[in-house]
């Protein structure tokens, strides 16, 4: 087996396994629907309508290390 | 309002707009020029065959346009509407940290330096001949400065942020650093002559590290990720702020938002094979390129028809708001072109396509439709509130808006027939398979359109004055307002 076919059966691997991943991605979003912290992904949206500083942040970052 | 100790600070974002707006009508007048040019072949040498012909002929020219209209205009565009999002979705001002200020500071004033010297080595003819990276390697290092400077800035701001999550838009300005940064390294690998010969050749001169077809592999790689990430992604980055906040409606869909991300980023690399159909590379890499660029029209439509629907129920405001009018014609071009561009991938048609004006049209109604259209509408969004005034013409801007528009649609219908004539002329035989046409047959069949396309450049042109006309007069003298009437739609005087 040569390089060349070497490299079409790697990038028929990673293909598939990437198109696995990326559904998977899907299917957990529109599962859990919230994210780690527990915020609902559709909260984001506010982020570019209340942006002011004064705003309080959708998820705040603790700044003080 | 007036007693908040910390404002967001706008002015690295002023000096990027007001770049961009300078070097983008020098870019569009040249690329005016070249296209009346093209029309009237007598333009070329209007000043003479002498030593001024070096300087106002097509070959010249035509790089100066593209690459002054996409690092130039585009580029400027961008990063003004980096430290203006920035700052807001992250909710963290630069004013916060000196570093951070003089970090934006130092990446405006070399990348404008590094702007100057490029467009000096283009009129001189130095170049190292890869279509949308001619910069020879002392030019390469300096953009690897400001790009790494501009990646200081995002990392310095998501580091002091007070918003844990990135935004969307946050997403699309990393991944246009990230693979810019990848791209532009891995195609500009190159051995400068001078040096590695013991002084033979100019001391700029370089040669590339990869030789005939992977040379072409790595530059369309490269060339057709430039359109990604430098057209694509960053315009992505604005809309997904821009629209909603003028519209004041949340993104239709913000999970429909993050997977169109992920697709994109997992799809759009490997389309570069397209541009290289029907040449020496493996024919496993053009049927991948034809495949991914057809596989695209997926994220694509995900991210525009995202924004189309963020205006549901609020469809009155594209009649009577010009900012809402631009983005949204922005967004339709954007679905328009990739559709076009998938279209165009597809070998039996790419066998027709390939080297017609059918492309030029394809490029041009995507860059004047989405991607300038999407930057004048954030630059109308910003200045009302960098300055605190209305805007100061909403004819103007109107006027300007149809204008522009009949601009480009002469400009890719002409194109289109002009591709398709050209495309079916080329290949036209006698049953003996001796060819039907001259190339100077072509020629001349084309001229109608050639003007067509010359008159639309000239009337987006027109346009494009009007827009930077109607933006310094509202830094000037548009009325004063306040705060409070600035957060959604944009106050403006008829």
């Amino acid at each position: 087996m040569g390089i060349a076919e070497l490299q079409s059966y790697g990038f028929l691997t990673v293909t598939i396994f990437l198109t696995v991943a990326l559904y998977a991605y899907i299917y957990h979003l529109y599962k859990n629907r919230k994210d780690a912290d527990g915020h609902d992904y559709e909260d984001y949206a506010d982020l570019a309508l209340n942006d002011d500083l004064s705003d309080t942040p959708v998820n705040a970052k603790n700044r003080d290390k | 309002m007036e007693n908040r100790p910390l404002e967001y600070d706008y002015s690295v974002s002023k000096l990027f707009i007001y770049t961009s707006l300078g070097i983008g009508f020098v870019g569009m007048l040249v690329g005016v020029i070249i296209a009346w040019e093209m029309a009237f072949p007598a333009i070329n040498t209007i000043f003479g065959d002498g030593a001024i012909a070096e300087y106002t002929n097509f070959s010249r020219l035509r790089v100066l346009h593209t690459d002054s209209v996409i690092y130039g205009f585009v580029l400027s565009g961008v990063w003004a509407t980096w430290y203006y999002v920035g700052q807001r979705v992250l909710k963290v001002s630069m004013a916060e940290s000196k570093t951070l200020m003089y970090v934006g500071y130092a990446h405006f004033w070399i990348y404008l330096f590094a702007a100057v010297v490029l467009v000096i080595s283009l009129l001189m003819g130095i170049t190292q001949s890869k279509e949308y990276a001619e910069f020879e390697w002392p030019l390469d290092l300096g953009i690897t400065t400001v790009w790494l400077l501009w990646g200081a800035s995002i990392a310095g701001l998501i580091g002091l942020r007070r918003e844990k999550t990135l935004y969307i838009s946050i997403w699309y300005y990393i991944a246009t650093f990230l693979a810019v940064a990848m791209l532009h390294l891995l195609n500009n690998l190159a051995i400068p002559t001078y040096y590695a010969s013991n002084g033979i050749g100019a001391w700029y001169h370089s040669v590339s590290m990869y030789a005939g077809t992977n040379d072409a592999l790595v530059q369309w790689w490269f060339g057709h990720n430039a359109v990604a990430f430098v057209l694509t992604t960053p315009i992505i980055a604005m809309i997904y702020y821009f629209l909603p906040k003028e519209s004041g409606q949340a993104i239709y869909s913000y999970k429909l938002s993050l997977l169109s991300f992920w697709g994109l980023m997992f799809i759009y690399l490997w389309a570069g094979g397209h541009h290289i159909l029907f040449s020496t590379v493996p024919d496993w890499v053009q049927t991948l390129g034809s495949v991914f660029s057809v596989i695209l029209i997926l994220p694509s439509w995900g991210s525009a028809i995202n924004m189309l629907l963020t205006m549901k129920g609020e469809w009155q405001q594209v009649a009577s708001n010009p900012i809402i009018k631009f983005m949204v014609m922005g967004s339709t071009f954007y679905m328009f072109s990739t559709l076009e561009g998938p279209i165009q991938a597809i070998k039996s048609v790419n066998a027709i396509a390939h080297f017609t004006d059918w492309i030029i049209g394809h490029v041009h109604d995507g860059a004047l439709g989405w991607v300038v259209f999407m930057i004048m509408g954030a630059v109308y969004h910003m200045i009302p509130r960098l300055y605190g005034r209305e805007i100061y013409s909403k004819k103007i801007m109107a006027t300007q808006f149809w204008i522009q528009t009949l601009g480009i649609v002469l400009y890719f219908t002409s194109m289109w027939i002009a591709g398709i004539t050209q495309g079916m002329m080329w290949r036209a035989h006698d049953e003996f398979g001796n060819l039907a046409y001259s190339f100077i047959d072509t020629v001349t069949v084309l001229h109608p359109y050639f003007v067509i396309r010359a008159v639309g450049g000239t009337l987006y042109l027109i346009g494009f004055a009007m827009f930077i006309y109607n933006v310094v007069m509202t830094a000037r003298n548009g009325r004063r307002v306040e705060a409070s009437e600035l957060h959604n739609t944009t106050p403006m005087a008829d």
